[in-house]
């Protein structure tokens, strides 16, 4: 406790300084406040670059994904393969920018999606009990106890051709496996966020906002629901590093993207038996799931500090 | 291969200028099955060789444990509803069959006495029966003796529909009967050239009478033996766990002297391939591992760690691609892949040649299969140097290029080949397995640079090998243009494996894609020999008819061959063992033995 | 209270029924059958498939399947396995122990892990201490465990030799050794599942502790003066336990349900290993089985962590 006081108080100073300026607009504090967790703002810029890299990289590292050698089969990192080749002589860093693509934009938003269905059915639930959250509970224990590989099967059995049809083979297979995996993870955050508000809402301040004649609208966005964000958040990141991995599993089953397309999971996974022979293989796809892991948690820490300024730093 | 050359090879045999072994080589690079080779060498009289497996303990026991890894656990053990190898190969341990298969596909006396010939009168000169004599005072693990009625009463109990067995096509044509104690006679419906197969081999194991007459028809699932086998073999039962383990102990009252040699046996199953590779190889916590499909550089490096090494043998299965002879884009009557169209561009025998060369089985070979799969250019199995020059392999992009080319198939701006407005663009499947995707990546690749666009797309293996009906992704259905997978042929009798060409065997949504004939390719001639063969008793000319059917196929590039897979398997560096291609690789687990020195 | 779990209890017979429901028309929509193996092998006949299917019943109707399925459940009867050709219950008994054992040890493992180092972390944000949990539980939960297994196969059993990476179920020592052996094979599977949950609900109970140590009534208890240790211990750790709970009510069943991946990797027989064999062998009634009984888990459990929450913050009125 003792190493944040001082941060506390300067945030408490500007915090009532700012309250004294009203002509900056709520953006800019919002902005303000981020910056100020220097972490939040590190990870927001490798997460960035990061993103840049698998954007672009593909264009400026114009290797080949699919492009086998077999006089250079499983070399270590070296100038002409950066990251090193795999048991086909394929270049690493070629796939891992192309993967990478995948990886991160299902990471992302399959955790979007599980986050919002949980919050909101969590939320709903937690706020209205009865019956409403009876049926929601219901509903959540459903998905919890379905066997998700039989499930999985039958989705890809009716939704693959239509889908594909209708927005094309990526659009649908991207759309499919965001939903599946999203789809799948949401009953544990809806779960933690429920029980939040069910001690929430009986606490002083919210009690006090009640009394003052709140509506239950506001009541949750302004003062549960901040309240309550803190396990929301940290779903996000393991659902994140979780759905990484399970879009690669997806691949196996013929659901995800076909499985010579390298994502980051996927590279794992193929790596894993060569683990003995040739460690550069999984160690790059390993640092680059840590890494988004790591800078998606911190940048999640400072945007819940963004939204609850009472955040002990 | 004509019949005259086949007739020329086997009196070599029989003269002594060419050794047994190099003959079955030869059918077996020829298509054939070393068993058919057997069938041949017998049918013309030659003394068939003992096995080459030298069992040198002087007594029974003291071996110890035999532990195994199987990654695929066993889940039944009564050999009449074995439904993969996994529970075959569980079932051998304790149930014999009255002969099997060895090493070098010579058939084995097991429960007989000896082996039918035309000689001692066990064969029919018309074809139509077979009589087995049998071993004497063979005991059942509890002390009841094995007589003929245990043996017709395994034909009764597997020709009974309503028990459901999957052996029921080996014995529902047949009739056996008991004319003594120890002598069955196995009739026939029709002459059978093939007469090895009731009572032999994987499907021949044998199931007590007293414990199982019953449990027969309707009620077979209800047998306490289904899971507790009481049988003749070398080992007791002494627990199951489905899905996990299966242990026995040492018969002391097996009917061959001085066997078997360890004292307790232990087939534990699950995991993966390669960590069981490991297990044997590496940390030496097991004596055998059990059908490794694993890449052979990893195989390498774990031999490293000299424990145990990799054993390769020989019989097997074939790595092909299949080329849809039908259009699996138009939609015929709620079918697609319908016999009423024709494959847009696949039928152009042009492109099919060109397919043929862009297939790099040289790399597939080395870089991925290495000793596990080897490059090959016939259906059937065999190992490079005795291939036929007819059906030589090649990679030749150039090539297949020119050949291109000649057919009038031009480069479009997108790089794509076309003609009269349809582009050479295909949909290339299979099931999901390592080697496999490797596979599609380097025969992709090679046709990117023919001009011919390929489509990856794999399948889950348990939806790839259903028989659903529904699910327009089984191989059976082959909604696709190029499709990969292994077909074994672990059967004796090449006449199961080469009706998958037979064209009444089309596989079409009027016999709910159950046909054989997955390619839906059809040539009259083909037909015509496989009919032929059917009932020539002959079994040398019956040979000759195989390998024109074989030609038939490959010349007109109906499939394109990959590798050769021989089955492999990691054996702790002390443990002797005979392993056969054409059995169950327990077949012989009585004279398995570990080296003292 | 008591009015309240009767009311629950009753409610849930319905939503066990609804799920049965779903269940079973999942799995006879989902492709495959468990006779497809057959297929690809020439010698068995198609009137073979076509006779087992009929044999056992799979060509009936759903709704007719389902009720014969729910009124053999009700007697007791969980079904026949299509594959091992024997009773589901014995399926399910014989691989119960080593789950309960290689799966609860796991669990409590990652108890044992998540609340010292999530509290501790959480008393001290941003400390060295702090930084360090979290940078280990980040590299836990982002390496899958199929790959964190065989990186403690490799080490601890194939270059150091010191741990059995099969598991078995048939320990032949007896006494004391017994259970030398079995606590030795159980480590690998045990730390990795341990390890790979400890991670996650290490950050959990981080930031569930974060969240209450800044709220007022703590402000108020370290005012009155209550020593720091009595403050976390009294004040923050009996509110923070709310999602912890819920966590750990979440992943309970899951001690049935066993672990996939590592039961794979080290061979542990396990219900997890039960359900994705028969999963992939379309063994349906074993898979309903395993999963209407992980199902009654899931809804048991949900209810008791509603229960444990009103025990934890009294203001949680049970309606």
């Amino acid at each position: 406790m003792a190493g944040s006081t001082p941060a506390l108080l300067t945030a408490d100073a500007r915090a009532a300084r700012e309250g004294l300026a009203p002509q900056i607009s709520p953006a800019l504090d919002a902005w303000r406040r981020f910056r100020r967790h220097r972490l939040a703002v590190v990870s927001a810029v490798i997460l960035l670059a990061m993103t840049l890299a698998v954007a672009f990289g593909p264009a400026l590292w114009p290797v080949e994904i699919n492009d086998i050698d077999f006089t250079a089969r499983l070399q270590p990192p070296a100038p002409a393969h950066p990251l090193g080749t795999d048991d086909l002589g394929q270049d690493l860093l070629a796939r891992m920018l192309y993967g990478g693509r995948i990886s991160l934009a299902v990471g992302l938003a399959a955790m979007v999606v599980s986050l919002i269905v949980g919050t909101l059915v969590g939320a709903v639930a937690g706020i209205s009990r009865g019956s409403i959250d009876a049926a929601l509970m219901w509903l959540t224990d459903l998905f919890l106890s379905l066997p998700q590989l039989p499930l999985l099967l039958v989705i890809i059995y009716l939704f693959r051709d239509v889908l594909k049809a209708v927005v094309g083979p990526e659009g649908g297979v991207f759309i499919l496996v965001v939903a599946v995996i999203g789809g799948f993870r949401w009953m544990p955050v809806a779960r933690l966020v429920r029980a939040q508000f069910l001690s929430l809402r009986e606490k002083e301040f919210v009690e006090a906002a009640r009394a003052l004649g709140a509506s239950t609208t506001r009541q949750v966005m302004r003062h549960i629901l901040p309240n309550a964000l803190g396990p929301v958040i940290v779903a996000g990141t393991i659902n994140v590093a979780d759905a990484i991995i399970a879009e690669s599993t997806l691949s196996f089953l013929g659901l995800g993207f076909p499985p010579d397309i390298p994502t980051w999971g996927r590279l794992l996974f193929d790596a894993k038996d060569y683990l003995d022979i040739a460690p550069h293989w999984a160690l790059f796809a390993g640092a680059a799931i840590f890494l988004a892991v790591l800078t998606i948690n911190f940048v999640g820490d400072g945007l819940r500090d963004v939204l609850d300024p009472r955040r002990v730093m | 291969m004509q019949e005259q050359t086949l007739r020329a090879l086997i009196a070599q045999v029989k003269d002594g200028t060419m050794s047994r072994r190099a003959f079955t080589r030869q059918m077996v690079a020829l298509g054939l099955t070393a068993p058919m080779a057997w069938l041949m060498l017998n049918h013309a009289g030659v003394a068939a060789a003992a096995a080459k497996f030298e069992y040198k303990p002087t007594k029974a026991g003291g071996g110890g444990p035999l532990k195994m890894l199987f990654w695929q656990a066993p889940t039944l053990l009564n050999p009449h509803f074995a439904v993969g190898t996994k529970d075959q190969e569980a079932a051998r341990i304790f149930y014999e069959p009255l002969a099997g298969w060895d090493a070098e596909g010579n058939l084995t006396a097991f429960l007989a006495a000896e082996l039918p010939s035309t000689e001692n009168g066990g064969l029919a000169k018309d074809g139509m029966s077979v009589t087995w004599k049998l071993k004497q005072g063979v005991k059942w693990h509890d002390g009841q003796p094995f007589t003929a009625e245990d043996v017709v009463f395994n034909w009764e109990y597997a020709a009974d529909p309503a028990t459901a067995c999957v052996t029921v096509a080996t014995y529902k044509d047949i009739k056996a009967e008991k004319l003594d104690d120890y002598t069955v006679k196995v009739t026939f419906k029709k002459p059978t050239p093939f007469w090895p197969d009731p009572f032999v081999g994987v499907r021949g194991m044998l199931i007590p009478k007293h414990l199982f007459a019953d449990y027969k028809g309707a009620k077979s699932r209800d047998a306490p033996g289904n899971l507790k086998p009481v049988g003749t073999g070398p080992f007791k039962f002494v627990d199951f766990k489905p899905g996990d383990l299966v242990t026995g102990e040492r018969n002391p009252d097996y009917h061959v002297k001085n066997r078997p040699y360890f004292d307790t046996i232990e087939m534990k199953g699950g995991g993966d391939a390669v960590s069981a590779a490991r297990a044997v190889l590496q940390t030496g916590e097991y004596d055998y591992a059990w059908n490794l499909q694993v890449e052979d550089e990893i195989l390498k490096k774990l031999e490293d760690g000299g424990k145990g090494q990799v054993v390769i043998v020989e019989g097997g299965s074939i790595e092909h691609i299949q080329l849809n002879f039908t259009d699996p884009w138009t939609e015929i009557d709620g079918e697609k892949a319908s016999i009423k169209t024709k494959h847009p561009t696949l039928s152009d025998k042009a492109v099919r040649d060109a397919l043929n060369l862009l297939v790099d089985r040289g790399s597939v070979e080395k870089y991925i299969y290495g000793r596990t799969g080897v490059a090959t250019a016939n259906f059937l199995n065999n190992p490079p140097r005795f291939c036929s020059k007819a059906t030589r392999w090649e990679f030749n992009v150039d090539k297949a290029n020119q050949i291109l080319d000649a057919a009038g198939w031009k480069r479009g701006s997108d790089g794509v080949r076309e003609k009269d407005g349809k582009k050479l663009k295909y949909v290339y499947q299979t099931s999901i397995n390592e080697p496999r995707q490797k596979t599609q990546a380097i025969v992709k690749q090679a046709c990117q640079k023919a001009g011919i666009d390929v489509e990856l797309k794999s399948v889950t293996s348990s939806v790839y090998f259903s028989s659903d009906v529904g699910n327009p992704d089984t191989y059976t259905h082959f909604y696709c243009d190029l499709q990969m997978y292994t077909t074994t042929m672990t059967e004796p009798d090449p006449a199961l494996f080469m009706n998958q060409f037979a064209s009444w065997e089309v596989a079409t949504k009027d016999n709910k894609w159950q046909g054989r004939d997955i390619t839906r390719w059809r040539n009259e001639e083909y037909d015509k020999a496989y009919r032929d063969a059917e009932g020539e008793l002959d079994p040398v000319k019956r040979a000759a008819l195989f390998i024109k059917m074989n030609e038939l196929v490959v010349g007109d590039v109906a499939v394109i061959p990959v590798v050769y897979r021989p089955n492999v398997r990691a054996v702790e560096s002390k443990l002797k063992l005979s392993l056969s291609g054409w059995d169950n690789d327990m077949y012989l687990v009585s004279d398995w033995y570990r080296e003292t020195s | 209270m008591g009015r309240y779990l009767l009311r629950r209890l009753l409610i849930a017979v319905p939503s066990l029924i609804g799920i049965s429901i779903v269940l079973f028309t999942v799995l006879a929509l989902a492709p495959g059958d468990p006779f497809g193996e057959l297929a690809t092998n020439p010698a068995v006949p198609p009137e073979v498939r076509a006779a087992l299917r009929a044999q056992f019943g799979m060509d009936d109707p759903v709704l007719e399947r389902y009720f014969h399925w729910l009124v053999a459940m009700l007697r007791g009867d969980w079904g026949f396995s299509f594959v091992s050709r024997v009773d589901v219950d014995r399926l399910i008994w014989q691989r119960l122990p080593a789950t309960l054992f290689v799966i609860g040890s796991s669990q409590i493992l990652a108890l044992l892990i998540a609340l010292p180092v999530g509290v501790y972390a959480a008393t001290r944000p941003y400390s060295l201490f702090d930084q360090i949990a979290n940078t280990f539980a980040f590299i836990g939960f982002s390496l899958p465990t199929f790959f964190t297994g065989l990186l403690f196969i490799l080490l601890f059993s194939i270059d150091l030799g010191w741990l059995p990476f099969v598991y078995r179920s048939d320990l032949s020592a007896t006494g004391f050794s017994w259970w030398w052996e079995e606590f030795r094979q159980a480590i690998m599977p045990v730390a990795v599942l341990g390890m790979f949950q400890g991670a996650s609900w290490t950050r959990y109970v981080r930031s569930a502790v974060l969240d209450v140590i800044r709220l007022d009534y703590v402000v108020t208890a370290r005012a009155k003066g209550l020593r720091e240790g009595k403050v976390v211990l009294k004040h923050v750790v009996r509110n923070a336990l709310i999602p912890v709970v819920t966590l750990v009510a979440l992943q309970m069943p899951t001690i049935f349900g066993g672990a996939i991946v590592t039961e794979q990797i080290f061979r542990v027989p396990g219900i997890g290993s039960l359900l994705i064999s028969s999963i992939l062998a379309n063994d349906t009634p074993v898979i309903m089985a395993v999963t209407f009984v992980f199902a009654c888990l899931v809804i048991l459990f949900n209810l008791i962590a509603d229960v444990l929450y009103g025990w934890l913050d009294p203001r949680i009125a049970y309606r």
